[in-house]
């Protein structure tokens, strides 16, 4: 199989590799996939809790070279958006972008899970926190 | 010098030896004849050349020229030999024995077999890849007519032992069939010593041209009779009728006889490059495992998993290496190897394995240039792995609640 340029460059490339403190407040974490299915994407966030934008992104990705090439590409979406923004984010978006094949559409729609995984983990935690700090 | 891309994939094919190339060339111009043409020179010349062909490719695996029937290739050798078997012998019995990790081609004939009402036995491996002989026996009634068992294993190099397989079949009175497309002229396989009964073999694996196989049919103790699945003209012997591939049969022969020439040294020159591989791969690489036993194993296999690292994207990153692997994205099917599931080994370390295969032409350089690059994207492709950073946290997987995906 051909792969578009764009996969490649990410793959070669990637964006935005590593990890944030899972345990910081600021850092929502998505791990979405199973090794038994090829494909396990780790995306995190750092959002600026004043403002409401998401101002460091990470990935780490076991899959295939268009499973790395989405999460790298998402990371790069998710920067300097608002964490509402980031959440209407696509997947159609990810394979437009990349020109992903049919075939490997899965790896969109795994990048998106991840995205609303890291989102919602953000939330969960400072959901909580905003509580904690209000009855306090 | 080296030469890119390099090729390790010589389970797939074998790039045609030129010595074969040369043998066939007179068989596509000046001697084009039709080997069946009995009444002029034209069909003489061929008919000899068949004939010398077929004594090449029976002395390689202990046969007499007349138990070699001449094919297409190994998948239809194998559906010859099983739906044969099962067409004729349907008075005695219904039933067939073959293993979870046979090719495609003895797989879905045996599935086809199972529409046409007879009974298929698929036993499982053994974490090594090798069928539990005592499984066999048990699975053996006097239903059975045929096992099917393959001599080495296509992806996974493994060598089932076919002289016990034999003893049994015979000692049961059932015939046996091997799918030897990846021994023949790879390791010595002697249809005599080993007791086979029915052999798939093809010419691309062993250095010769495309479209051409052949099927060893026993003549004698027993003699071996198959119903015909190909009707027409009765070309050999009534078992597979077609106007014989004579430039092909030409290099299968020429093929076999340079394999019969060159297997004593290039075998240990392959298991030596192969070796080399697997040890520099394992002396920088923690987490690597080795699908199949290493006891019983083609000389030029490895196939091997580099946990916490999926195939494809692996193959993408030593893009000048040509090698294949089982992972479920570089199949059509998006699912893992089943070989490699039938070791129940779990199916993420189907997704990170690599198949080798060292050929006749693989030299050293090459070998160093593959075990460099493959250690160097590997442990980049580490470094990217969500997995391989939670197992160094001191997380096990295996407890890991993973998302429905």
């Amino acid at each position: 199989m051909a792969y578009s340029d764009k996969v490649l460059d990410h793959y070669n490339h990637p964006r935005n590799v590593g990890s944030l403190d899972k345990q910081d407040p600021q850092v929502g974490t998505g791990l979405v996939g199973a090794p038994e299915c090829g494909d396990v994407m780790k995306l995190q966030i750092k959002v600026n809790p004043a403002t409401g934008i998401i101002e460091d992104a990470k990935f780490k990705t076991f899959g295939c070279g268009s499973a790395i090439a989405s999460s790298s590409l998402a990371t790069e979406m998710l920067k300097g958006r608002t964490v509402d923004e980031a959440l209407a984010i696509k997947n159609t978006e990810i394979v437009n972008e990349l020109s992903l094949p049919p075939v490997k559409i899965h790896c969109s729609v795994l990048a998106e899970d991840a995205i609303k995984a890291a989102i919602s983990d953000y939330k969960t935690k400072n959901g909580v926190a905003a509580e904690t700090a209000q009855t306090a | 010098m080296l030469k890119f891309p390099i090729y390790l994939d010589n389970h797939a094919t074998t790039p045609l030896d030129p010595r074969v190339l040369e043998a066939m060339m007179p068989y596509f111009l000046e001697s084009f004849g039709n080997a069946a043409s009995r009444n002029h020179a034209f069909g003489w010349v061929a008919e000899e050349a068949v004939e010398k062909a077929r004594k090449q490719v029976a002395e390689l695996i202990g046969a007499t020229a007349k138990e070699i029937v001449f094919t297409s290739g190994a998948t239809e050798s194998n559906n010859l030999a099983i739906k044969g078997v099962a067409e004729m012998y349907s008075q005695k019995g219904n039933h067939i024995i073959t293993a979870a990790t046979e090719h495609k081609a003895v797989l879905d004939t045996c599935k086809r077999l199972e529409k046409r009402g007879c009974r298929v036995t698929y036993l499982p491996v053994q974490a090594d890849g090798l069928i539990d002989l005592d499984m066999l026996k048990e699975a053996i009634t006097d239903k059975t007519v045929l096992v099917s068992i393959m001599y080495g294993n296509n992806e996974i190099g493994t060598l089932q032992d076919i002289p016990a397989i034999a003893g049994i079949c015979r000692e049961r009175g059932v015939l046996l069939h091997t799918d030897a497309t990846q021994a023949v002229g790879k390791i010595p396989v002697n249809v005599l010593a080993d007791n086979i009964d029915l052999m798939s073999l093809s010419g691309h694996k062993m250095y010769g041209p495309k479209g051409v196989g052949a099927l060893y049919v026993r003549r004698k103790n027993p003699r071996v009779q198959l119903t015909a699945q190909m009707d027409g003209g009765g070309h050999e012997r009534g078992m597979r009728s077609g106007t014989l591939n004579v430039p092909g049969i030409v290099g299968l022969g020429k093929a076999a006889e340079l394999a019969n020439q060159l297997m004593a040294g290039e075998s240990a020159q392959h298991r030596a490059l192969r070796d080399r591989l697997k040890d520099k791969l394992m002396a920088e690489l923690d987490e690597v495992y080795i699908n199949g036993t290493m006891e019983r194993r083609l000389p030029h296999n490895l196939n091997i998993s580099f946990a916490y690292v999926e195939g494809e994207s692996l193959l993408m990153g030593i893009n000048d290496i040509a090698v294949s692997s089982g992972s479920a994205c570089t199949s059509a099917t998006l699912e893992p190897s089943y070989v490699l599931k039938a070791l129940g080994a779990g199916d993420d370390l189907a997704h990170s394995s690599i198949r080798f295969g060292i050929g006749r032409f693989t030299t050293e350089e090459e070998i160093d240039y593959t075990a460099a690059k493959v250690i160097d994207v590997v442990k980049k492709l580490r470094e990217l792995s969500p997995l391989y950073e939670m197992v160094k946290e001191g997380i096990d997987l295996t407890k890991v609640e993973w998302p429905a995906h």
